[in-house]
């Protein structure tokens, strides 16, 4: 048997096997197993900020420094927080769209969905601005890590997030897409929902408590 | 890809596995199909194994006199180093990996894996990860030098200056594994939740998918424990960071929190599996149920839980509270309970068995053994005072090689020769199998057991030039080792013989209970003519009762030898 071959057996066997198991649900359930997964990242990174913050080994902010802005990221919070009640919507007007199909609120869908990326992208934006106006760099000490390490790597996943939902976006411009379910925003939405609520957490360890 | 129709025969269920086995080709592209990805992680484990194995063997030769003769010291240290990366990440990892990859779907009557794609890509990274760690030799200043637990602020020290290093590699590397892993917990755990077939009850499960869960499960929160301690270390060796920068506010022994919070329950993640084949060969080579079947099963998830709970033991000698390293002993000792509700429920299972003392059960017997052993001068180690006297000493080698090689390689063995006649559709030869069984066994005696008196003594590890008092251990631990080395050399020959001309197997030479014996040998694509409906659990010899409710339409199951 050639590799082509196999390997074309191997597709026909995994739609067989689609058909025969509730793909869809497994995804979920897999995809919620990753995200818990993924969280004790954040975890271990937020336990390893407690231990720096509270045994400290030498000066815990950069020379010069007494703590951090609050205002603006407290503005960037309540966007990205208002963003993930956005993304629900559009993931009910696309389930209402698939139940009840001859009323059409696709649009409904695809505006909301823009409307989260636009939210994702202006809370980058104002990360970014927040970072450059900043009096430390990454290499000045303790702090200075933990904090750019952790929002860093928050901002990461929002920029995932962010491709995520265009990815969707886009996907609703092809027709027959939604055939077998629509997992791919479903999961969009949880992924970010798991953002926000890792961005909470982080706002409250780095800008709350100080 | 071209558009090739297949014909409906060519994939009819039932049929033996097209091609298989002497189309080994087939193991060398790409494929979803959960029995060939398992045979690629085994196969390319063995491979790293073999490599580790050369690096294990040049380290003996240095310890053969007290002098630094053979390699430089810096050889040494990268030596020692790859020689556990290798054997953690790439042979133990992957290969029990591969054996429950090909096994779990097989034995909860599934058609394949929940994301059979995502199985592939997680194959695909280990030979990509582990050709980016032994590529570290080629780069200036050598391969990682800091251990496999490459403690900073050693590890972050980068002499070379160079931002692509050793060091930086073997992150890379392990974070690559460790995405591989991740993928794989999320595929086994779906796989075990939600594609057990109609009736496989969850004390209808076989106790080598419990221990699996169970292992699983710990890579899923542990693992990305690990991976925020490697991302803070590569940030420090990269940019500059200070989070294990003492001078900068860091503190160094925060990544031994993130390290060993995961990498203690590792050994639960090589381990539990392994035990999970004990529980599954001894019935069938003693022809008797598992004795304590469920609570076995249930032990497994318990070890799980106390494992999160043990991680300071490995540093009692770390400026470690007091309130902290007697909370942490007491955890340590409490994993005992689990483990040896296990060995009990073994040795209860063989007690008046029809023992046949075939390879797989000698080397699961040999392996147990071995644990018993482990396990015991693993509560020493537990113990604040006694670990703190053989802290970094060879004590402590002894120790975990006893578990490592002792049990889990011997246990693997175990595994792999009790069903390869069903992943081959061919039957191993029993001599060479026991003498490589034999061989092993005292191997492994010879190497490890000096190495307690040795550590006792006061002799450290890691070091390339030792006192010349400690020789005598030392030579007999050396020529041990060499033993130890030949004896994988009649296991290679027995599976590439065998595997190519041994004599036919059929469907079921261990008459076994179990789903995946009511499938042909090797199983055909999607495992079964139709699903199995399960109607009692996987144990029931001598109870001469049905294992499923559909047998005429999926094969003979043979009938336990004693009724």
């Amino acid at each position: 048997m050639t590799a082509e071959r196999a390997i074309a057996q191997d597709i026909e066997s995994e739609v067989r096997h689609a058909q025969e198991h509730d793909e869809a649900g497994n995804s979920k359930f897999g995809f919620i197993v990753f995200l818990l997964s993924e969280s004790v990242i954040f975890i271990s990174f937020f336990v390893g900020y407690a231990i720096f913050k509270t045994t400290p080994v030498g000066e815990w902010y950069p020379p010069g420094v007494t703590g951090i802005e609050t205002k603006e990221p407290l503005f960037n919070t309540l966007i990205l927080v208002s963003s993930s009640f956005v993304i629900y919507v559009a993931e009910r007007y696309l389930h209402d769209y698939l139940e009840v199909k001859k009323n059409g609120k696709l649009w409904g869908f695809r505006l909301f969905m823009l409307l989260t990326m636009l939210m994702g992208g202006y809370f980058l934006y104002g990360q970014m601005v927040e970072w450059s106006g900043l009096p430390f760099t990454v290499q000045s000490g303790i702090f200075a890590s933990m904090f750019y390490t952790l929002t860093g790597f928050h901002g990461l996943h929002v920029l995932t997030g962010i491709i995520m939902q265009t990815t969707m976006l886009r996907r609703s411009f092809v027709s027959g897409n939604y055939d077998n379910g629509y997992f791919g925003v479903e999961a969009t939405s949880l992924f970010w929902h798991f953002v926000d609520v890792i961005w909470i957490v982080l706002y409250i360890l780095i800008y709350v408590w100080q | 890809m071209t558009n090739i129709s297949i014909s409906p025969d060519e994939i009819t269920r039932g049929q033996p596995y097209p091609g298989a086995p002497d189309n080994w080709k087939r193991f060398f592209t790409f494929s979803t199909d959960h029995k060939v990805i398992g045979i690629q992680y085994i196969v390319t484990a063995f491979f790293f194994f073999l490599v580790g194995g050369a690096m294990a063997m040049v380290i003996r030769s240095e310890l053969l006199t007290p002098e630094a003769d053979l390699v430089d010291r810096t050889v040494y240290n990268a030596l020692f180093t790859l020689h556990g990366s290798l054997m953690i990440f790439f042979w133990t990892f992957p290969v029990l990996v591969g054996l429950a990859n090909y096994l779990v779907p097989l034995m909860i009557g599934a058609r394949d894996m929940a994301f059979p794609r995502l199985n592939a890509i997680s194959f695909w990274m280990i030979p990509v990860a582990a050709t980016l760690m032994l590529a570290s030799f080629l780069v200036p200043g050598g391969p990682a030098q800091s251990g496999w637990w490459s403690y900073p602020p050693q590890s972050i020290q980068n002499p070379t200056g160079n931002i692509i290093n050793g060091q930086v590699l073997w992150i890379l590397s392990v974070a690559i594994n460790g995405v591989s892993s991740i993928m794989g917990g999320v595929n086994f755990v779906t796989t075990i939740f939600r594609m057990r077939a109609p009736g496989m009850t969850w004390f209808r499960m076989p106790a080598f998918c419990w221990a699996v869960l169970a292992a699983q499960l710990i890579q899923l929160y542990g693992l990305p424990a690990l991976t925020g301690g490697a991302i803070m270390l590569l940030l420090d060796i990269t940019i500059g960071t200070s989070f294990f920068r003492p001078e900068n506010g860091g503190n160094p022994v925060v990544y031994q929190h993130f390290f060993w919070f995961y990498s203690h329950p590792a050994v639960y993640v090589m381990v539990l599996p392994v035990f999970g084949m004990f529980s599954e060969v001894l019935p069938v080579h003693a022809r008797k149920p598992l004795f304590g079947y469920r609570v076995i099963a249930v032990s497994s998830v318990v070890i799980t839980v106390i494992s999160g709970c043990v991680w300071v033991h490995h540093m009692f000698a770390s400026a470690t509270p007091p309130w902290m390293r007697m909370f942490f002993m007491v955890t340590t000792m409490l994993v005992a309970v689990p483990s040896g509700i296990k060995v009990f429920g073994w040795v209860a299972t063989i007690w008046g068995g029809k023992i046949r003392f075939t390879t797989p059960m000698l080397f699961a017997l040999g392996g147990i053994s071995n644990w018993v052993f482990a396990g015991i001068t693993g509560i020493f180690l537990g113990s604040v005072p006694i670990d703190l006297h053989v802290h970094n000493t060879y004590f402590v080698v002894g120790h975990f090689h006893y578990v490592l090689y002792g049990t889990i390689v011997m246990g693997i063995y175990a595994g792999i020769y009790h069903w390869f006649p069903k992943m081959t559709g061919r039957m191993y030869y029993e001599g060479l199998g026991k003498l490589h069984f034999a061989l092993t066994y005292i191997g492994v005696q010879a190497i490890f057991l000096p190495m307690h008196p040795l550590g006792l003594q006061g002799m450290p590890r890691r070091v390339a030039s030792y006192d010349p008092e400690f020789i005598y251990w030392n030579v007999i631990a050396s020529l041990g080792g060499f033993l130890l080395g030949v004896s994988v050399l009649p296991f290679i020959l027995n599976i590439v013989s065998s595997w190519i001309r041994g004599p036919k197997a059929g469907n079921n030479p261990w008459r076994a209970y179990g789903l995946e014996w009511l499938t042909t040998s090797p199983p055909p694509v999607e495992n079964f003519e139709e699903i199995p409906v399960v109607v009692s659990g996987p144990y029931g010899y001598g109870k001469n009762q049905p294992l499923v409710a559909n047998q005429a339409r999926l094969g003979t199951i043979e009938e336990p030898a004693t009724s």
